[in-house]
């Protein structure tokens, strides 16, 4: 059952989620900063956002038609995992190691704020309709 | 929960920074020992850090792989009237770089600040997520 109340909350929670999944992205990329041939991850968040919200994940993942039942049953990755882009290197290792400590501390600080001003939207927006409630 | 395993990957990352310092303390320690256990002189050691996944593919924690000697020769000093000298009078030191240890631990000990402040940001957004609606 969706109500109003429903729909206006689910954008700041997509929005949680996926901020949350990126800061694990990015917390990979900061362990592996020493680690030989690891490549920097990262994903396009206005695009996994519009994804998550228009449904491509909500639900079960795509599965593969079976039409018989020896047939495979293939599963469609998580889009949340497939919108992972690798980052463009800015100065390459002789290991192989595309992280730049500088750009993913960056990144990782704009997460939590972003996290954190999503969860203030949430706070606040149960705080009015705990107003329209009461008075 | 996403912001849990952030703990986890920080956590990998620590242990896996502290085992490098440590080698790097062996290291350091041993540049002078001219006997380690298998009677020939200390050879350095390096760790090899492995990407590993945790709790779900976009996730990868850091662990070591194995740890291997450095393969490069002893450093060779003129000492004849030490017992250990061979028929040359030079003896096999250490291949232990006393510089390159401690760029070594100087990056090793950055690592592993970065992985901290990475826990206490989690730590806070998780404490902060908890106070939703209150």
């Amino acid at each position: 059952m969706t109500s109003p109340l429903d729909d206006s909350l689910r954008f700041q929670q997509t929005a949680l989620n996926l901020r949350a999944n990126r800061q694990q992205v990015l917390a990979s990329n900061i362990a592996n900063a020493d680690t030989p041939g690891y490549k920097a991850r990262d994903m396009d968040f206005k695009s996994a956002l519009q994804d998550a919200l228009h449904g491509n994940t909500t639900g079960a993942p795509l599965q593969l038609a079976r039409t018989d039942t020896s047939h495979l049953s293939g599963q469609a990755t998580d889009s949340a995992t497939s919108a992972l882009l690798y980052r463009t290197e800015t100065q390459s290792a002789v290991d192989g190691n595309t992280v730049n400590m500088d750009i993913e501390r960056g990144q990782f600080a704009e997460n939590t704020v972003q996290y954190e001003a999503s969860l203030n939207f949430v706070t606040n927006f149960l705080k009015t309709m705990q107003n329209a409630l009461s008075s | 929960m996403s912001l849990l395993n952030v703990l986890n990957i920080a956590g990998s990352a620590l242990s896996a920074q502290s085992l490098r310092l440590n080698t790097t303390a062996s290291n350091l320690a041993n540049a002078d020992s001219v006997v380690s256990s298998n009677g020939q002189a200390y050879r350095a050691k390096q760790v090899v850090f492995q990407a590993v996944p945790m709790g779900g593919p976009e996730a990868q924690g850091v662990q070591v792989s194995r740890v291997v000697e450095d393969t490069s020769p002893p450093r060779l000093q003129y000492d004849p009237k030490n017992a250990l000298a061979n028929a040359d009078g030079y003896v096999s030191m250490p291949n232990v770089n006393v510089v390159e240890e401690m760029v070594n631990m100087i990056s090793a000990s950055r690592s592993y600040q970065n992985s901290v402040e990475m826990m206490n940001t989690a730590k806070t957004l998780m404490q902060k997520t908890l106070t939703i609606g209150q």
